[in-house]
């Protein structure tokens, strides 16, 4: 019986010592960093490096608190920009615990931290779309030109194909809306290492406004094209016309020009043949008189002829003229 | 505990019972050390991973695929990070089976597409992004959510983007310039987030105006086809009528050189017949004059309808016509005075 009362006491102490030997002990995950309490007061600095750490057993507590960089999600904001535009904007942050003691006392734990970043950076997001034209959180490089599509360009298209012109442009705002909350953060220990607007939207309600516009812009460009090629077409249709009449005119004139020398030609011939000596001439003039009386007495015709006429010379008188 | 209520009836045998019995935990409980020791004490790391060590929570270091030891009862803990293997995140879609990470598709692809383009537009804008985990230390340790954390600044990155281009270079020419441009911003962005992730590539998949557009920019496409179309037509009936026309005029000028031809021939040929005729002529004038007037109105007389021959004594006396049913020429023109 006392042998066992000996292990039961040997066991007793064993457990004790082990409760008392492994509470002074703690380890540190590489993501973590902590804070020993002693009574619910934050004592000594924060232990930072990652690995198996010694502390005061039962009285000393051990709060890890997150060491990496840690999301915060934005509510997604509805707000007017400066040209009152109604857009919803959702943004982003990643931030980390970087004076441990300060976030601790202050904020305690992440949802108390979550719900600060949601107030700072939630309200500078709004005062600063507020002071910004839409473009502004739209456009990031304002030096960027956009390039244009060949079969699109060409002909007036007013607005549309150009970046409007800005003046900060994004990157500036969340430069602006994290510097102002960095400041504010920097209190509760938390540094901000970006912020960034995920999405820009139009408001539902004034989509439909945007649609519209974007089909007349459309529709403007069919109409161009629709006019070009009604413009193309009869463009071809004055060249067929202008062609058409140039080969024409050309062709006539051609053929007038060589009718006109053969005609030339001929009355050149004939003129040295008929003419070549004044009995020529005459007796060409008696040959076409006499071809002529073939023409001009037909089935139709009356002739009243005189007994005076060479044909009936000898009807009255059979004598000679020389006679 | 020992002290429990033992059988009266067998004394002998209770001491050394007890005796062997608490030994016996002893090494039972030693070897269930060892043994579970031993059954804990390796680990193997697949061949596209590599396992990350920590020793009391603290990093150790990096070990390459294969089988590894490690110190058991919590010492040691390894985490098996897959740093060969490429993984992708689908944005404004989200593809259904299997899926190469817990974050690969978006809880809400339809806000994720909505976008403004840089001419105030709006937009709907499909990608994917790939990349890999090439520092698992700091994958594992600088960044909570590493692969939400992506996600978020793909969505800023794609949108700084889209917002510098107008909608006409976001849906057809600017689309390369869109992917290069955003894997930059994306790459430079997962560096200063530490993220230990390499963005590998960006591509654009479907980027549509919103669907209550669709139509207008259809029509666009239509319209610069019309155009194609009448100007098409337009050179077709040019080509159906300038070959044509220009045919013609060398039909045209051919045929007038016929002409001349024909002309000079002809007229040569008259000449020379007239030339041979005179010569004859000139030898007789007088009687060839005679016979060819009376040739020619002996043969032209025969085919004239009515013929009067008047005398000059009978001037007094008018002849009365007869009217034939026909018209008939009663001018005087040829009243004998051929020469």
């Amino acid at each position: 019986m006392k042998q066992g009362c000996i292990i039961a006491a040997a066991l007793a102490l064993a457990i004790f010592l082990f409760l008392v030997f492994s509470g002074s002990f703690y380890t540190v995950h590489q993501t973590e960093q902590v804070i020993i309490t002693q009574f619910g007061q934050a004592i000594g600095n924060p232990i930072t490096e990652p690995g198996l750490h010694f502390k005061t057993p039962l009285i000393q507590e051990v709060n890890s608190l997150d060491k990496r960089f840690l999301e915060w999600d934005g509510a997604p904001v509805a707000i007017p920009t400066r040209d009152k535009t109604y857009i919803h904007v959702e943004t982003y942050a990643r931030w980390r615990i970087a004076d441990p003691k300060t976030y601790f006392v202050r904020l305690r734990d992440e949802r108390s931290a979550q719900s600060r970043l949601e107030d700072i950076l939630g309200s500078e997001t709004r005062n600063s779309i507020a002071k910004h034209d839409l473009i502004e959180i739209v456009r990031t490089d304002k030096n960027r030109q956009p390039l244009h599509d060949e079969t699109i360009k060409g002909g007036q298209t007013g607005a549309l194909g150009i970046l409007p012109p800005i003046q900060y442009g994004r990157l500036k705002i969340e430069e602006e809306i994290k510097a102002a909350a960095a400041e504010k953060l920097a209190g509760f220990g938390i540094d901000v290492l970006d912020f960034r607007i995920k999405r820009v939207n139009y408001n539902p309600d004034v989509l439909a406004r945007i649609y519209q516009r974007m089909i007349s812009e459309r529709l403007q460009i069919a109409q161009r094209f629709r006019s070009e090629g009604e413009g193309e077409s009869a463009r071809i249709a004055g060249q067929r016309d202008r062609d058409i009449n140039e080969i024409n005119s050309t062709a006539y004139r051609q053929v007038q020009q060589i009718r006109g020398e053969a005609d030339a030609k001929a009355t050149e011939i004939y003129a040295r043949a008929y003419n070549q000596s004044p009995q020529a001439a005459e007796f060409y003039a008696f040959l076409k008189t006499l071809d002529a009386y073939h023409k001009i007495f037909t089935k139709d015709s009356t002739l009243v002829l005189s007994t005076d006429s060479d044909l009936f010379s000898l009807l009255k008188h059979t004598k000679t003229k020389g006679e | 505990m020992p002290e429990k209520p033992v059988p009266p009836l067998r004394p002998t045998i209770r001491p050394p019972t007890i005796r062997i019995s608490w030994t016996a935990i002893a090494v039972v409980f030693v070897a269930l050390l060892i043994v579970a020791g031993m059954l804990t004490s390796y680990y193997t790391v697949g061949a596209e991973s590599e396992g990350v060590v920590l020793r009391f929570g603290r990093f150790i270091n990096t070990v390459e695929p294969g089988l590894h030891f490690k110190i058991p009862f919590g010492v040691d803990e390894v985490i098996v990070v897959p740093t060969r293997r490429q993984l992708k995140l689908e944005f404004g879609f989200a593809t259904q089976g299997y899926l190469t990470n817990p974050v690969q598709t978006g809880a809400d692809p339809a806000a994720e597409k909505s976008m403004v383009t840089g001419d105030l537009n709006a937009a709907l804008v499909e990608w994917v992004v790939q990349y890999r985990i090439d520092d698992p230390k700091q994958y594992l340790f600088d960044v909570r959510n590493p692969g939400t954390t992506l996600r978020d600044l793909s969505e800023a990155a794609m949108r700084e983007v889209v917002g510098d281009r107008t909608v006409d270079e976001l849906i057809t020419i600017g689309r390369q310039d869109i992917e290069v441009e955003a894997l930059a911003r994306m790459q430079d962005m997962a560096k200063r987030y530490h993220l230990g992730i390499r963005v590998d590539q960006v591509q654009l998949k479907n980027v549509n105006p919103p669907e209550q557009v669709q139509a207008s920019f259809n029509e666009v496409n239509k319209a610069q086809q019309d155009r194609e179309n009448a100007i098409n037509i337009a050179n077709g009936e040019y080509n159906k009528a300038v070959p044509k026309a220009k045919g013609e005029a060398d039909q045209a000028i051919r045929a007038a050189e016929g002409y001349r031809f024909k002309r000079v021939n002809e007229a040569e040929g008259d000449a020379a017949a007239f030339t041979a005729v005179l010569e004859q002529y000139l030898k007789a004038p007088e009687i060839t004059r005679t016979r060819l007037y009376l040739e020619t109105m002996s043969e032209a007389l025969p085919e004239t309808g009515q013929k009067i021959i008047v005398d000059e004594s009978l001037r007094q006396l008018l002849p009365v016509l007869p009217l034939s049913t026909k018209p008939t020429d009663l001018s005087p023109k040829i009243n004998g005075e051929a020469h």
